[in-house]
């Protein structure tokens, strides 16, 4: 065990650090999940391509430095110790990125990945279905074969899509055998939202911002290069890199120890203007504590997978932690900020709304803890 | 940066593993409650063959020379198996207390408790009560900022039995003199904050062992009892309940691991790491023996069934060595201080 860093390492923290002080926008941007924000960090994604912080760990031909999994941990935590701006890109480059790399043929890879690392095209999910949720191999969108075009006619809605009233794409799970056993009969597409027959509508969230939308699709047609992997595989494609996104990439401990060390500041500050509820004390420093578990927790998983070791049903352990321990650091705020806390403006309520979804995107928690009991601990199904 | 185990280190934990499983099943550790000491006959000096009590004893003092991190990982053992020996006290403690001290008790002691011809017991701070003074050979005590040695026959020992039957609390009258003084003044202020560090961490890490275990004994049992017609463990509501406690203790341990490599490397945050071990520990050891009962429903009540030795040994030692409010206010002082800003 050494618990110190390599001088390449340090290195590589001063140069995202240097960079990053000097880069980052000192007045907050307006939220990405509104369209006046949203264009705003498109050029804020686009500033960090092209001084190559988009997308580190990636292959140099895509944009990226070929950083080391611990180099990419190292710049989250400056990324957000420097209060580095949402990442609207973090879909495409952390989701679908991965499977893209897995299995993308290179012609794929060579047409998609430098557009998306440098936000020329901003992408979004399309798992969920009104009628798809938790359960999400109940997906009821089509896709019929059009053979004579070479390609995919889709048809069907998605919902809940992250940005996707202003995102240039999506990619998803459509169903290509209607009588294939259910996990079976799916194919993963990647879908321009520009393209006819596509209809989106934005769905404001609970803290009012548009940042949901609808997309729904009539007879649009996809052509066969943008199929990802194998036709009706689509299940496997994109569970396949599914765990280690959830349990590593979406929210790596950097998040939360900025976030941690800012509540350690608002106490810091609300507890020498008044008093503050005594019980107060002991909730922060459970926080700050539960983030430096988490931090912890991934650098002993980055060592199991430097040493050869895969992140499979692991990644449940890790969303449900990050997640509970992201309500409970901007529940604690609230309660630091008490009448304040309702106030529009205040950036923790914002975080704190956001925060809330956790338990329930990417899985719900009640779902990560039946794959936890079923699949770490080997309880019966 | 790695934060792994060395093939060697879990070499050497998994020869306790093994020693333990042989030697201190459930039944042996119950026999222990109702034996004078509470003590498995004969564990001492085979866990002393394996070297574990002097692991952080200098190999010229009979020892092994190792680092906390090897200690840590013997301890989580001890606590599987709810070994009921002084790991913590002797060999977290008493040795590197006396190894990095220089009073008379060091020259009297160190090679002893090294080798497992004695045992220690500490109790610090405001402790009251000193666990197992009365097998012990040497007891270690506080008064203010002296650290002292006091050999059994010199103490007068009042029993206060526990709900675990095989810790064996006293209440303990000593007398200090030139001759039991370990350390004081400053050397004394340091030495403590040593020993209490090392005392969160060893235990904190039996806390997590004693987590698994409760874990591990809880999901045998719900795959194994059937009710409406299929195992209680294919229930979503037990299955939550487990998860629960597997994912704290997840998270726990990476914490315990951090503590031991700060202690052996003398980090200046050293404190504060091992404070938020011993948090985090204490919480993830009582959640699971919470759940690990409700999830045995009746069976887990009945004094019968072995899961009570686990959960009192564990709410004993989630309370031990500073609880976790304890170590969170330690924490919170260093932390939320606005003194200094």
């Amino acid at each position: 065990m050494d618990l110190t860093y390599s001088a390449a390492e340090q290195a590589f923290r001063q140069e995202a650090r240097a960079w990053l002080e000097a880069n980052v926008p000192r007045e907050a941007m307006p939220s990405g999940d509104t369209a006046e924000g949203f264009a705003l960090h498109r050029h804020w994604e686009r500033k960090l391509f092209e001084a190559r912080w988009a997308v580190v760990s990636w292959p140099k031909e895509y944009g990226g430095r070929e950083a080391t999994l611990m180099e990419w941990l190292i710049f989250e935590e400056e990324y957000y110790r420097a209060g580095g701006p949402q990442r609207i890109a973090q879909n495409g480059i952390f989701l679908l990125a991965p499977t893209l790399f897995h299995f993308g043929t290179d012609e794929q890879k060579a047409r998609i990945l430098p557009r998306m690392a440098g936000a020329e095209d901003l992408w979004a999910q399309g798992w969920s279905e009104p009628n798809a949720g938790s359960d999400l191999a109940g997906i009821q969108s089509r896709a019929v074969r059009d053979e004579a075009r070479g390609g995919w006619r889709l048809s069907g809605q998605k919902a809940w899509c992250t940005r996707g009233a202003f995102c240039d794409w999506l990619f998803g799970l459509f169903r290509s055998d209607p009588v294939a056993e259910r996990h079976r009969g799916l194919t993963y597409f990647l879908v321009p939202l520009r393209a006819k027959g596509v209809t989106v509508r934005p769905v404001g969230r609970l803290d009012g911002d548009a940042g949901f939308a609808d997309v729904f699709l009539d007879d649009v047609f996809v052509p066969d290069r943008d199929v990802l992997g194998k036709v009706h595989d689509g299940w496997n494609v994109a569970m396949a890199t599914a765990s280690s996104e959830r349990g590593l990439t979406l929210r790596s401990p950097g998040r939360f120890v900025a976030t941690a060390s800012r509540l350690v500041e608002l106490y810091r500050r609300e507890s020498a203007r008044r008093e503050v509820d005594p019980t107060l004390r002991d909730a922060v420093v459970r926080a700050w504590m539960e983030a430096e578990a988490y931090s912890l927790y991934t650098l002993q998983t980055i060592a199991k997978l430097d040493g050869g070791g895969a992140i499979g049903p692991e990644a449940s352990v890790n969303k449900v932690f990050w997640s509970e321990m992201d309500v409970r650091l901007h529940d604690t705020a609230m309660r630091l900020l008490g009448p304040h806390a309702e106030l529009a403006d205040e950036a923790w309520t914002k975080g704190f709304q956001f925060a809330l979804a956790g338990p329930i995107y990417a899985g719900t928690n009640e779902i990560q803890r039946n794959v936890v009991a079923e699949r770490l601990l080997g309880l019966p199904r | 940066m790695r934060f792994a185990f060395t093939q060697e280190q879990l070499s050497i934990r998994d020869s306790v593993r093994a020693l333990l499983k042989r030697e201190c099943p459930p039944a042996r550790v119950r026999e222990a409650w109702a034996t004078a000491d509470g003590r498995v006959p004969g564990l001492w000096s085979q866990l002393a063959e394996l070297g574990v009590p002097g692991l952080l004893a200098p190999e010229d003092e009979g020892g092994l020379g190792m680092t906390e991190l090897e200690l840590v990982l013997v301890a989580e053992e001890g606590g599987r198996f709810a070994a009921p020996e002084p790991i913590g006290d002797t060999a977290a403690v008493a040795v590197p207390l006396l190894r990095d001290t220089s009073g008379p008790p060091r020259a009297r002691w160190l090679r002893a408790l090294a080798t497992g011809e004695a045992t220690a017991t500490v109790a610090l701070d405001d402790a009251p009560y000193v666990m197992g003074a009365d097998t012990a050979d040497v007891l270690i005590l506080q008064r203010g900022d002296e650290l002292h040695a006091v050999e059994r026959a010199n103490a007068s020992l009042e029993a206060h039995p526990s709900i675990d039957g095989s810790r064996r609390p006293f209440r303990v009258g000593w007398t200090a003199s030139a001759a039991t003084l370990i350390a004081h003044g400053p050397e004394g202020r340091r030495a403590l904050t040593d020993a209490q560090d090392r005392g969160a961490v060893v235990t904190a890490a039996e806390l997590v062992g004693l987590a698994r275990q409760m874990i591990d004994v809880t999901v045998a049992y719900v795959k194994a009892r059937h009710q409406f017609g299929k195992p209680v463990g294919s229930f979503q509501a037990v299955k939550h309940h487990l998860a629960d406690a597997h994912i704290a203790v997840e998270m726990s341990a990476p914490a315990v691991y951090r503590a031991a490599w700060s202690l052996a490397h003398r980090a200046p945050d050293a404190s504060v790491h091992a404070s938020t071990a011993k948090a985090l520990a204490s919480d993830a050891a009582t959640l699971a023996a919470r759940k690990a009962l409700q999830c045995h429903g009746a069976i887990g009540y009945a004094f019968e069934n072995d899961l009570h030795m686990w959960m009192k040994r564990a709410w004993a030692l989630a309370a031990a060595w500073g609880d976790a409010a304890w170590h969170r206010e330690r924490v919170a002082k260093v932390l939320l201080s606005t003194g200094g800003n």
